[in-house]
């Protein structure tokens, strides 16, 4: 088999089915669900609880190049993103473009 | 950001460009952008092909997964501790999914016609379609998600190959700022769409269980985070509403 066909093949076994499995898994359980149940508002927070998991994990164990930026400033870049985004009408945008402002502003000052 | 149009009225094409529209405008395209951007200079820094770069970003479809995936590959790790270590990092496309499913789906609905609305979910597509699609006919909300799902995931294949070309170009700072734009974003549009307690209570125990965990060295961090804050949320939200039946 020649080497690239190889990372296609690594691609789809590493890759596309242990994260799609996940995808497949929740059309399965959510299909028999109705969207005024209970159950449904408790996936809700499940889904936003681990998201903020997400938040936290990438924040804190950072993957790559994010790891080269100090603990203290990417804490800081996130709640001034936050901040930025309460007192922005509530922008998303806002807070994203004032966290990576944070961000790029400490690495270049403290690292 | 300001609604750019009204909701459309006509056909399944309408919903559909309607959510192309909605997602050229949110702020997740500018997430996308330099998320993938950031992802194809990795590739390139890695050694991977811009096609193989590319068609990871179209099977994926999970940033810190295919992070996970790109960097596990090199030396040191195990293609099956890879394996599990991209599998562990995309759990949170179990509960998305399963909240989703009962808001779009329809009566006639087959398993097979949901993969590829499903494929497209990652948050940023969730964020948008559960606050936008109980406002549309049911019919037209699966359109309307394949809409914003298949926009940002064509945006994010041209954007690999971009970033994997720019990758001399580009500042020593921007592979951090790339990996820094997907917590702030879910930060900041979770904490928007958090209508109610549930929601808000699920973001903060979520953030303040989830580190705990992480360095606890429990198997299924994320998992247990997402059960755990997610329950207590849940309660919460029981606790608030039978006050308020009461008095």
């Amino acid at each position: 088999m020649s080497a690239e066909l190889h990372s296609y093949l690594i691609l789809i076994v590493i890759g596309f089915l242990p994260s799609e499995v996940w995808r497949w898994l929740g059309i399965a359980l959510g299909r028999g669900l109705d969207e005024q149940s209970e159950i449904i508002l408790w996936v809700r927070g499940v889904a936003t609880a681990l998201i903020a998991g997400v938040i936290a994990r990438i924040v804190l164990i950072p993957p790559g190049a994010l790891a080269g930026v100090p603990l203290p400033v990417r804490l800081a870049a996130l709640a001034g993103g936050f901040l930025g985004f309460l007192l922005i009408r509530r922008s998303a945008f806002a807070g994203v473009v004032i966290g990576e402002g944070l961000l790029v502003l400490g690495a270049l000052v403290f690292s | 950001m300001a609604n750019p149009t009204l909701p459309p009225t006509g056909t399944s094409l309408d919903a559909f460009l309607y959510g192309v529209r909605r997602a050229s405008t949110s702020v997740f395209a500018f997430v996308i952008i330099t998320t993938y951007i950031g992802f194809g200079a990795l590739c390139h820094d890695y050694g991977f092909s811009v096609g193989w770069a590319m068609l990871s970003t179209a099977l994926l479809w999970a940033g810190p997964a295919q992070v996970v995936l790109v960097t596990g590959l090199g030396p040191g790790m195990s293609l099956i501790e890879t394996a599990v270590a991209v599998g562990l990092s995309s759990v949170r496309f179990l509960p998305i999914v399963v909240a989703l499913i009962p808001l779009v789906k329809r009566s006639n609905s087959r398993p097979w016609q949901l993969v590829l609305p499903v494929h497209f979910m990652a948050v940023s597509v969730w964020v948008e379609a559960v606050r936008i699609a109980p406002t549309l006919p049911r019919e037209h909300r699966i359109p309307f998600c394949n809409g914003i799902g298949l926009a940002l995931l064509t945006l994010g294949t041209v954007f690999t190959a971009v970033g994997y070309y720019m990758q001399a170009l580009l500042p020593a700072l921007f592979g951090a700022a790339a990996m820094f734009i997907t917590p702030i974003s879910f930060l900041t549009s979770t904490a928007r769409n958090a209508r109610l307690l549930l929601e808000k209570a699920a973001l903060a125990l979520g953030l303040a269980i989830g580190p705990v965990l992480a360095f606890s060295d429990v198997q299924f961090d994320l998992l247990w985070t997402g059960v755990i804050g997610g329950t207590l949320a849940y309660l919460l939200h029981r606790m608030q509403r039978a006050r308020g039946a009461k008095s």
